[in-house]
């Protein structure tokens, strides 16, 4: 590929030169991409202004996590990473490392020892699912429904969302077939635990659309996390499904007339990671920033601002109470023990491998 | 034959002439020089670069490169397993990939051709540095010396990097590992798979072959050269110790690697998988555009995707369609709008103008969302209809979330690129000619159609051009308003950039949409005439 080699040569020299000048002012600046709106807010009042204070470290935020794959894979072959640290969902970390565009990071060396004396790895546990990760919060995708459109019997489970006999009109759901598919199968009547084995063959996949089939006509698809809450105020859709910290600031926030519906939520995680190739220098801001924003403290403190639950054992004890509200956040987090009495996991492994054959499927029924 | 007709110097006039035009050019070139090299890189070659990723397939060749050549002479029609010697190159390339962190790589590469391979290089990797260990424990049982480093430099490094090896002072790089003839010559497969581990060693690990124990997999090759070659005759110190290998060789414990990888998962027995890799090892494929228009790539030729797979001939289709409807109720609405302009005295139409213009200087975002409140269900426009009586409370027109939503917003969005040409066309249409058409007996109708309507179709052309080819591109607003009905194919080609990383299919895509265009611009000059497009006096 002697050419394809040339032409990256080329671009990569032509960006030699800027690289260096960026590398010379940025000496006390760094950016950090996250996703913008209430959750970047979030982040700057934990993180970002009191490691400032600290170390005099001016940080720039850059809104760009939807698409922090791809455009860390463009610097990448341009040779030129412009950013420091990156806010990523856990399956595009694990695609990131799997690509080598994230840093390794040992957590027991290079990450803050829990405050209650456990190791990193034992206060992160499970949560760390790839080498190049550092999780953040726990969130969930769940469901929310218009209190007052939904008569006197309120839903009590993701099923209600397939049953337009008994709660009628539009409801919405993200436009990818990752956790429709799952809810579809547990609605028509297959085991939690079978679910993925189910939907790995051809009849599981038939059985799943045919089920979401039944709703299609009555769905609104959307793609920004911003949509069911707006769908929601508007009364155009009765129930749908979103992050749980969008229908909180929808339900306590702006006190419209909606509700949880925490059944069958499925958990992610949200977290750090560090783009591979920075200069040393920059590399050790990054991993220094990285130790102050994911302490037990830290981590507690920004369940202050926005409800999800922080990703150390050790910080659940420490949330405490909505910054400006004063309402308790514990009975607001995902992790909560009676909104998760009925959860599922976002199986990574799995939809790293199904991904591409889903969703060339799912976009093909949506077209028909 | 006639003279040649001569310049004052003496030369042919022709020649004399050619040399001075060339002159000519070349100064104009050289004017033009600074924009031609600045639209080549910025417009150009990165167009082409992203374009060239459409047919770019080195990955595979490039990651496992001894298993593509191994498949050459793997008979597909068998719908069999290849044979070991395929396993065997595989577990070489993927002891060298997994060092380079390469092989999940090419494993997200293929699972777009089929699913589960992504998984499966993972898992595979992390196993793959066990194989051969149990040549390593024999070899080392039968002399320890086969655990020194320095065995194996000695055996295989060329005797001159030996001595710049022993020269070098620790300053810089130490010199690029080279492989000695000898053992390219007696223990070819050796010499191939510890020229790459010394190749990694130096430069992923910084570190040095003279420090580092090969990995198994080179012991496993070793092993395969000496059942190769029994007889074999290493010159040098070492000779001992090869042949008292070699001896003993055919009597060692031996892995089966077939087995080992169908520990690993037995989707390695899938011969689907294999035939994943060998169509797609070529360097070059025509897979990503068969991929754009509904089509794959088996060992058996070219197929249709499964009937649930297919979409982009459809989404194709529907951009075409969706981009007409647009550009027609441009020129219906834009057409009057445009004559107002320019008939109307000139302070109120630049008053209109600044009408015309003042959504063009609105946030494309904030116009389609603005377009939201309106259009959807409990929105203004159904609120108003509902209030009128129009229409039933509970039987509300859906306008958005569908190829309506798209039609009206982006027929909104676009109209100033419709207006303008059009407005400038018409300026230089004496209003006198219509007057000139009536006096001779013209109806209304008949002079507007047969004498403005004419003079004002260069201006159609060049909004209806503007127009179509901004909106076959579009892809913010029809994700917003478009639902699943309104959505265009540069919604899966935004897609495949930045969600599901199929570079080369976007790729494909693009490219194809790219042709459709200059097709159409092509058929367009063929049947109206690109003089005829005016974008102003």
């Amino acid at each position: 590929m002697t050419l394809t080699k040339a032409l990256m040569a080329t671009s990569a020299l032509t960006l030699a030169g800027s690289t260096a000048i960026a590398d010379g002012h940025m000496a006390d600046e760094m950016t950090i991409v996250s996703w913008g709106g209430a959750y970047s807010a979030s982040q700057q009042a934990a993180y970002h202004d009191p490691y400032s204070e600290n170390t005099g470290v001016t940080i720039i935020n850059d809104e760009s996590s939807n698409e922090a794959v791809a455009k860390l894979r463009a610097m990448n072959e341009a040779g030129n990473i412009t950013w420091d640290v990156v806010d990523v969902v856990a399956s595009d970390a694990i695609r990131l490392c799997d690509e080598g565009l994230a840093l390794e990071i040992d957590a027991d060396e290079q990450l803050a020892p829990g405050d209650d004396g456990s190791s990193a790895s034992d206060d992160f546990g499970d949560l760390l699912v790839s080498d190049c990760f550092i999780p953040q919060i726990v969130y969930s995708t769940t469901a929310g429904y218009r209190t007052d459109m939904v008569g006197d019997t309120p839903p009590t489970s993701i099923c209600a969302m397939f049953d337009l006999e008994a709660y009628p009109g539009m409801r919405s759901l993200e436009k990818r077939p990752i956790n429709n598919m799952e809810w579809a199968l547990l609605c028509d009547g297959v085991a939690k635990e079978d679910v993925y084995d189910v939907l790995e063959t051809e009849e599981g996949q038939a059985q799943a659309f045919a089920k979401l089939d039944t709703i299609k006509d009555s769905v609104v698809w959307w793609s920004a996390g911003a949509d069911t809450p707006q769908l929601l105020a508007d009364g155009e859709v009765v129930m749908g499904t979103t992050y749980n910290g969008r229908l909180f600031s929808l339900i306590e926030e702006q006190d419209q007339p909606v509700a949880m519906l925490w059944d069958a939520q499925v958990f992610d995680l949200d977290g750090w990671i560090i783009p591979a190739g920075l200069s040393p220098e920059r590399e050790a801001r990054a991993l220094d920033y990285i130790y102050f924003a994911t302490d037990t403290q830290r981590l507690a403190d920004q369940a202050k601002y926005i409800s999800y639950g922080p990703a150390r054992a050790s910080s659940a004890p420490l949330v405490g109470q909505h910054a400006t509200l004063g309402i308790d956040m514990a009975p607001h987090m995902p992790t909560d023990p009676a909104n998760a009495t009925n959860t599922f996991l976002y199986n990574y492994e799995w939809w790293a491998d199904y991904r591409d054959d889903l969703d060339a499927k799912f976009q093909s029924w949506l077209a028909q | 034959m006639a003279e040649q007709v001569l310049a004052a110097d003496g030369t042919p006039l022709k020649a004399s002439l050619n040399r001075a035009l060339r002159r000519q050019k070349m100064r104009a070139l050289v004017l033009i020089l600074p924009l031609l090299l600045f639209i080549l890189a910025t417009f150009i070659y990165p167009i082409g670069q992203m374009l060239f990723r459409s047919v770019e397939n080195g990955i595979v060749s490039e990651t496992i490169p001894r298993t593509v050549v191994a498949l050459d002479d793997w008979d597909t029609q068998e719908n069999d397993l290849p044979p070991a010697t395929v396993f065997d190159a595989l577990a070489k390339d993927l002891a060298v990939a997994v060092e380079l962190k390469e092989h999940t790589r090419l494993g997200s590469r293929l699972n777009y051709e089929l699913s589960g391979i992504s998984s499966l290089f993972r898992k595979t990797g992390r196993r793959v540095d066990d194989i051969g260990e149990i040549y390593t424990d024999q070899l080392v049982a039968l002399d320890p010396a086969w655990e020194d480093p320095a065995t194996w430099v000695t055996l295989m490094a060329d005797p001159d990097w030996i001595a710049a090896q022993a020269a070098w002072d620790g300053e810089g790089d130490e010199p690029a590992f080279v492989v000695s003839a000898t053992a390219i010559d007696m223990l070819p497969q050796t010499a191939d798979i510890y020229a790459d581990f010394a190749r990694v060693i130096q430069s992923g690990d910084n570190d040095s072959p003279t420090e580092e124990e090969p990995w198994h997999i080179v012991s496993l090759a070793l092993y395969q050269d000496l059942i190769a070659s029994p007889s074999v005759d290493i010159p040098g110190p070492l000779a001992g110790l090869v042949s008292t290998a070699a001896a003993a060789a055919p009597s060692f414990e031996t892995e089966d690697v077939i087995a080992t990888f169908t520990d690993v998962d037995d989707d390695w027995q899938n011969p689907e998988v294999w035939e994943t890799i060998y169509t797609y090892s070529p360097a070059y494929t025509n897979g990503y555009f068969l991929n754009a228009i509904d089509l794959q790539k088996t060992t058996d030729g070219i197929e249709w995707q499964p009937e649930n797979e297919q979409v982009y001939l459809t989404l194709f289709l529907r951009t075409m369609i969706m981009s007409m409807t647009i550009t027609i109720s441009c020129i219906l609405l834009g057409y009057p709008v445009a004559w107002m302009l320019a008939n109307l005295p000139a302070r109120k139409a630049n008053l209109l103008m600044i009408l015309v213009l003042l959504p063009f200087w609105t946030s494309l975002l904030v116009r389609t969302s603005a377009w939201k409140v309106l259009l959807q269900n409990q929105g203004v426009i159904n609120d108003l209809l509902v209030w009128v009586g129009f229409i039933a409370d509970d039987n509300r027109l859906a306008l958005i979330n569908n190829a309506t939503g798209t039609v009206i917003a982006m027929t909104h969005i676009l109209l100033p690129f419709m207006i303008l040409p059009l407005y400038s066309v018409m300026q230089t249409i004496p209003i006198s000619y219509l007057r000139a058409a009536k006096s001779l007996g013209a109806t209304n109708w008949t002079a507007f159609w047969r004498v403005y309507f004419p003079q004002s179709v260069p201006g159609i052309g060049a909004g209806s051009i503007l127009v179509f080819i901004l909106s076959i591109g579009y892809y913010i607003t029809p994700e917003i308003v478009g639902g699943t009905k309104g959505v265009f194919i540069s919604n899966r080609i935004a897609y495949h950039i930045s969600s599901s990383l199929n570079w080369g299919l976007a790729a494909a895509l693009g490219a194809i949409l790219l042709a459709i265009v200059l097709a159409l611009y092509w058929a367009y000059d063929r049947i109206v005439g690109i003089d005829n497009v005016k974008l102003g006096g």
